[in-house]
């Protein structure tokens, strides 16, 4: 398999090298162009750039034609005299004012654009996106209703140095998400994009714009889905070593569906805060299991598997946070390291923050053996 | 040390010897030649970051290199490519030709000339050796945002420091070279005399002394956020992150013409030589030049649109951008003009002007495409920008040295180089460089973001098609510096005029030129 | 530009060690602090050598040029090159203070308004900092737990009155000492380039005296905040050129009771009375946008 791909790829390449660029295999992906996307904004962007590019084009065919009329016609080797003449400013004049025209023409549509885009009153939901290193979380701000979104699990296995999973087997690798953003056909969604620790950009190409997520601020825009369909994007912001695996997808649905998605949602939601219940008292098994999937959700990224943390990272295992006083160690993920890739964590549930740190002290070689109760959590970090 | 008159006696009218006349020279020619060298050694050194890149994206999937540190070689990449490569190889173009343009003995401050060289390697020796630190060297890319670059490790104050000398030393350069042309011209070398190339170097200098110190003011905040308890960047202090990339790029879009101004120059030099015809539009090249470099300080949030500025800075920051269309016109049509019923022969150096003026044009378009706002939503962040900005800076700024060399090296070495195998550069560099980063423009448009290791396999075919360019396209650099190694050994020897068309006060001196360009000024008529 | 401006005539030295031990040592201190910064021990040691490299490189490079100026060496064009060279250098320091006075202006009317709800970005204040307030001086912090809290900030009409007071008598003190060098009155330049120093020294005395102040009773330093922030940077690297033009100072007043310069040829007197005019402007600068407004 591997290496009939790369075999593919071989020859794909060896015929554009040789010109042959229209020639391509039927499988090959040769898009050339940007996409019309499935809303006002990106239409509207689309025409925008077809213009420009024509404009460009029209102008590079009339300067680069003269160009190449005297490279052929006035050289030497035909015995062409030269001229003497060096100015007219008539001439000169004329084409300073021809491209400054252009240009004016080109400013109208775009600025209408502008100002269309940047409209983003009277919609009809709102959705907060931040960013975190290298996640995104979504809030429906009407509905109640919030959760994170990461790299789906199979990309995730096959990203890593020689993971040896061909990624050409992967469905969607590297575009695929676990939860994806679900949003209704034909209504003016507003996107409210803020960011955790550092600065992200949320682009999914068919909406038409990309929005950069900035911590301790926040940027609001606009998209009206026409199609249903699945969408999707990636973060468009360096953000430290995974920015290249903290995919969007968008998936639009019909009114109807929609609803039922966030009824769902809404109910899967209770039933996962009743099994968080921060009131009661949690044993060790509990803490463990859930702290072993916080941890492969939320920590692993840096701290690795193994918890030997890598370049930058300091490790968990034998850490002496982590085996020392727990006060230190709720503080650390409560509130973060300033200054470096250590966020806060306390989006998370009392009982996760509880249940990650228990699980922390108890693992990777660590035997401090001591518990954090989620009530600790709330009733003294909170 | 002699504190002699140098230029009045003959007896020190030769060059010192051995290693410490490097170390120690306060000519403008050896300062020219360890500019240029050490140009050529970074371009090597970034251009192998840019090897490593395109071999991590030849192929989807991860194959050599973790995603930490391809991000190091992106950043680290571009650092050495515009603070060793392009800036340094037009300053040690300006150190060699500006005193023999304007027919003076040396540099006006000379000492200080030498200073501003060797700061440049022991900034180097700083960044470079973040490799090897705890954390690795900077990831956060050229542009050193906040609030990621503070995640950066030990590197970071290196990091910085490495930045405050890049800078000291363009600074003390600029102020060289404005005093030099100001102060050190032959009578009768009025302004509106001097060689476009001389011209273009004063604005670039003028740019030089008022962007360089902005810069080293915003990597000044960032070391206080990091280290000081200040909180420029940081909103729950009362800054913005954005705050940093406004600082940033009044800085950085002067850069870039920084980068681009010197080779117009070169241009508006080679173009009447090989077309045997004086050069059109002389005055109108000069106030063009003056008013893309009064633009470039109103156009500098182009590259952050899509931070979500007020409506109004996002209108005025499009029109401004795209404004720079038109005196950038008005010289791509003087060129034109000036070759428009010439007499025109087609060496390396006038091949390497017209691969120049065709390729950077290619980008420019690209750059008035990203410069209309709602498109730039799209385009930003992605190879879109990468082919960009890889147009105006390797087909741009890098041809243009590429053609300065060719074109200057018969005068500095005395020797003429290998035409054909010059030629040949040329050609292989032109076909590569263009299956290199031509494909990047289709990349973007499909959405491939930029500063990614990995990809969707969506974007594998043109990705190895760019990887393979780039492989070419570096193993053709070995030739020029084969040719240029050659040159300087030996070869047919070259005449004072060197090119039949070649007009100036550089080529009335011998080939190679005296130690002392111009001992007794020359009368300019 | 007289007869002199012949080339024959330039000065053109021959090479020079002084610059290279400049970068040794530019490399040694920089790279020490970084050291530092990040915690070895090392890093200091290396600092320090770094600075005495420097010193002796400053000794030494402007040695070279004083005994070269004296010995009648340099021409009148040697001169210009010379002026050419401080004033872009003063340039290109007044571009670096536009880069905080930028940070000042970006604060005040953009990124602090903006966390207090005003303009375009009204969800910022709404969803992260609905207790936060847009007021100036800003006293209290968007996150208050981060940075220390402000109880009063400094009035422009105490010490920073006074500082801009004596600050502009200097200037007025180095245009007199520079008359009485063009008078070839040498008394009265000594008399008044001393009391220009005099009164420099004065400024960053009452300046120490109120940074001691303000970090020990008003709460206001450099981890207050954005308004901190500025008003340190800004001020501390103002403290920082009026060191550096005393110490110019010192030196030039040393020459001069030496009996270096000449009525119609003193261009380093001249470079360091431009620097201290510069130092006196951005304190104008300060004096306004910092304190007053
Ligand atoms: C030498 C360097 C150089 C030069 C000369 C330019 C020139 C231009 N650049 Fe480019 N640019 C960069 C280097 C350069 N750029 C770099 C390094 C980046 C990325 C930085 C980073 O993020 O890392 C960048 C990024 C960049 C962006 C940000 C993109 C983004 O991140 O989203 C934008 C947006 O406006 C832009 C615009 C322009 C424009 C309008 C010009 C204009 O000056 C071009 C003008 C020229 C022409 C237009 C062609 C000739 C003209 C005619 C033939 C006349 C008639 C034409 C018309 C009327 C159309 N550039
Ligand atoms: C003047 C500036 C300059 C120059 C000359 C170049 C030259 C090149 N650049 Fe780069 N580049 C930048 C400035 C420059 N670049 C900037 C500013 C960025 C943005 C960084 C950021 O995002 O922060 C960037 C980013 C950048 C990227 C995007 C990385 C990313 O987003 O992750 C890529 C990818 O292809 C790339 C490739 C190349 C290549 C192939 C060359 C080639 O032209 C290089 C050719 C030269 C050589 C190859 C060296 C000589 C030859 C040898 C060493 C012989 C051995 C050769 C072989 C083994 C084949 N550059
Ligand atoms: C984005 C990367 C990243 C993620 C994700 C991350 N950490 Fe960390 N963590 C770090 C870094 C970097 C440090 C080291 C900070 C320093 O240098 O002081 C650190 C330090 C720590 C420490 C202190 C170790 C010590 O010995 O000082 C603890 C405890 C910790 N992290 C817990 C967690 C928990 C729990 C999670 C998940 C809920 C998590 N981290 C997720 C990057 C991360
Ligand atoms: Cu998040 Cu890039
Ligand atoms: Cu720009």
């Amino acid at each position: 398999m591997i290496r009939r791909i790369r075999h593919r790829h071989f020859v794909a390449a060896l015929t554009t090298l040789t010109g042959l660029l229209w020639s391509f295999g039927a499988s090959a992906d040769w898009t050339l162009n940007m996409r019309k996307g499935v809303t006002s904004i990106s239409q509207e962007v689309y025409s925008l750039h077809m213009i420009i590019l024509w404009v460009c084009v029209v102008i590079g065919i009339a300067v680069f034609g003269v160009m190449f009329w005297s490279i052929l016609h006035h050289r030497k080797s035909k015995g062409a005299q030269a001229a003497h003449f060096h100015e007219n400013t008539v001439v000169e004049i004329v084409w300073t004012l021809i491209p400054f025209s252009i240009l004016i023409f080109l400013a109208v549509p775009a600025t209408k654009a502008l100002i269309n885009i940047e409209s983003t009153g009277n919609s009809d939901l709102t959705i907060k996106v931040t960013g975190y290193q290298w996640k995104w979380r979504y809030e429906y701000l009407d509905e109640g209703l919030s959760f994170f979104s990461t790299l789906e699990a199979k990309s995730n296995q096959a990203r890593h140095l020689r993971s040896g999973v061909d990624v050409a087997t992967v469905d969607n690798y590297l575009l695929d998400v676990d939860n994806p953003v679900v949003v209704p056909v034909g209504r003016k969604i507003r996107f409210l994009t803020t960011a955790n620790d550092v600065i992200h950009a949320w682009w999914v190409p068919d909406l038409g714009w990309k929005r950069d997520a900035i911590p301790g601020f926040i940027n609001e825009s606009w998209a009206r889905v026409e199609k249903a369909g699945v969408y999707r994007g990636q973060c468009a912001e360096l953000c430290g070593k995974d920015h290249g695996f903290m995919p969007i997808v968008v998936v639009a649905k019909e009114e109807a569906d929609y609803r039922k998605w966030v009824e769902e949602q809404k109910a899967a939601q209770a039933a996962a805060l009743q099994a968080d219940n921060p009131d009661r008292e949690w044993t060790k098994e509990e803490l463990m299991a859930k702290g072993e999937s916080v941890y492969n959700a939320n920590c692993v990224a840096c701290h690795q598997t193994d918890g030997k943390g890598m370049a930058g990272v300091k490790p968990i295992a034998g850490s002496p946070v982590a085996t020392g006083d727990v006060a230190d160690h709720i503080d650390v993920v409560m509130y973060g390291r300033a200054g470096t890739a250590m966020a806060a964590f306390s989006q998370l549930s009392d009982a996760a923050v509880a249940a990650v740190i228990t699980y922390q002290r108890n693992s990777f070689g660590n035997v401090a053996g001591d518990l954090v109760q989620p009530s600790t959590i709330k009733t003294e970090y909170r | 040390m002699s504190h002699s008159h140098a230029a009045h006696d003959e007896h020190h009218d030769r060059a010192p010897s051995g290693l410490m006349r490097w170390v120690t020279t306060t000519n403008h020619k050896d300062i020219g030649t360890l500019y240029l060298s050490f140009s050529l050694l970074m371009f090597f050194v970034g251009g192998t970051m840019a090897m490593v890149i395109r071999a991590e994206l030849f192929q989807p999937g991860l194959q050599f290199v973790d995603p930490q540190f391809f991000n190091s070689m992106t950043t680290i990449h571009a650092l050495v490519m515009i603070f060793g490569a392009v800036m340094p190889g037009f300053v040690g173009l300006a150190n060699w030709m500006v005193p023999m343009m304007i027919g003076a003995p040396d540099m006006a401050l000379p000492r200080m000339n030498n200073w501003s060289f060797w700061l440049l390697p022991f900034a180097f020796i700083l960044l470079l050796s973040t490799f090897f630190m705890p954390g690795g060297a900077p990831a956060g890319g050229w542009t050193m945002y906040a609030p990621l670059v503070m995640q950066t490790g030990d590197a970071f104050p290196f990091l910085i420091f490495a930045v405050h000398i890049l800078g000291i030393s363009s600074i003390m350069g600029a102020i060289n070279i404005i005093a030099t042309v100001f102060n050190m011209r032959a009578p009768g070398m009025t302004f509106m005399k001097l060689p476009l190339f001389v011209w273009t170097w004063i604005i670039t200098a003028f740019l030089l002394i008022a962007s360089m110190p902005v810069l080293a003011g915003a990597v000044t905040m960032l070391l206080t956020d990091r280290f000081f308890g200040t909180s420029f960047f940081s909103a729950a202090g009362g800054g913005d992150p954005v705050m940093y990339q406004h600082i940033f790029w009044f800085f950085g879009h002067p850069e870039v013409y920084i980068m681009i101004l010197p080779a117009f120059g070169v241009v508006s030099a080679i173009v009447p030589t090989f077309a045997r015809k004086p050069l059109f539009g002389y005055s109108s090249m000069v106030y063009a030049t003056a008013s893309i470099a009064f633009l470039s300080f109103i156009v500098w949030a182009h590259h952050m649109f899509t931070v979500g500025m007020p409506l109004a800075g996002e209108l005025f920051f499009m029109y401004t951008t795209v404004l720079i269309a038109v005196p950038t016109g008005v010289k791509i049509f003087n060129w034109v003009a000036t070759m428009w019923k010439g007499s025109m022969t087609f060496e390396t150096p006038m091949l390497f002007a017209l691969g120049f003026i065709v390729m950077f044009t290619i980008g420019g378009f690209s750059g008035l495409m990203l410069g209309v706002t709602p498109a730039d939503f799209q385009y930003h962040d992605t190879y879109f920008v990468v082919a960009h900005f890889h147009y105006v800076l390797v087909t741009g700024a890098v041809y243009s040295i590429m053609a300065a060399v060719y074109f200057w090296l018969p005068k500095w070495t005395g020797h003429m180089y290998d035409e054909k195998l010059g030629k040949l550069h040329f050609w292989l560099s032109t076909i590569f460089v263009n299956v290199l980063f031509f494909p990047q423009h289709f990349l973007g448009l499909a959405g491939m973001p930029r500063r990614i290791p990995d990809y969707n396999v969506q974007f594998a075919d043109w990705n190895m098609v760019s990887s393979i360019g780039g492989f070419m396209f570096g193993l053709s650099q070995l030739l020029f510096v084969y040719i240029v190694i050659r040159c300087v050994r030996g070869g047919q020897k070259a005449t004072a005029q060197v090119w039949e068309g070649a007009h100036g006060l550089e080529w009335t001196l011998p080939s190679p030129p005296p130690y002392h360009s111009f001992t007794t000024p020359p009368v300019v008529k | 530009m007289s007869g002199s401006q012949s080339a024959s005539g330039y000065y053109v030295p021959h090479g020079s060690h002084w610059p290279i031990v400049g970068s040794i040592a530019l490399f040694t201190l920089l790279g020490g602090f970084a050291l530092a910064l990040n915690g070895y021990g090392i890093g200091k040691g290396s600092m320090v050598i770094g600075v005495i490299f420097l010193l002796i490189m400053l000794f030494g490079w402007f040695g070279t040029v004083i005994r070269e100026s004296e010995t009648g060496m340099y021409n009148g064009q040697v001169d210009v090159s010379f002026r050419w060279g401080m004033v872009w250098f003063i340039f290109s320091e007044v571009m670096f203070f536009a880069a905080f006075f930028g940070a000042l202006y970006y604060a005040r009317h953009f990124s602090v308004p903006w966390l207090g709800g005003e303009g375009a970005k009204a969800a910022t204040h709404q969803f992260l900092w609905s207790s936060f307030e847009n007021v100036w001086p800003l006293k209290s912090t968007p996150n208050q737990t981060l940075f220390t809290q402000i109880k009063e900030v400094i009035g422009p009409w105490g010490i920073p009155a006074l500082n801009t007071a004596l600050l502009l008598s200097s200037g007025v003190t180095i245009t007199i000492a520079h008359w009485g060098l063009q008078k070839n009155k040498r008394g009265q330049l000594n008399l008044f380039l001393f009391l220009t120093i005099a009164l420099g020294v004065i400024f960053l005395f009452c300046q120490g005296y109120e940074y001691i102040h303000a970090y020990h009773e008003l709460g206001l330093t450099l981890h207050s905040g954005i308004y901190g922030s500025t008003f340190f940077m800004l001020t501390g690297f103002h403290g920082l050129h009026v060191t550096l033009g005393a110490i110019m100072l010192t030196v030039i007043l040393f020459r001069c009771l030496k009996g270096h310069f000449k009525p119609h040829h003193h261009f380093g007197f001249e470079g360091v009375a431009w620097y201290w005019h510069f130092v006196d402007v951005v304190w104008l600068g300060l004096f306004i946008f910092v304190y007053i407004l």
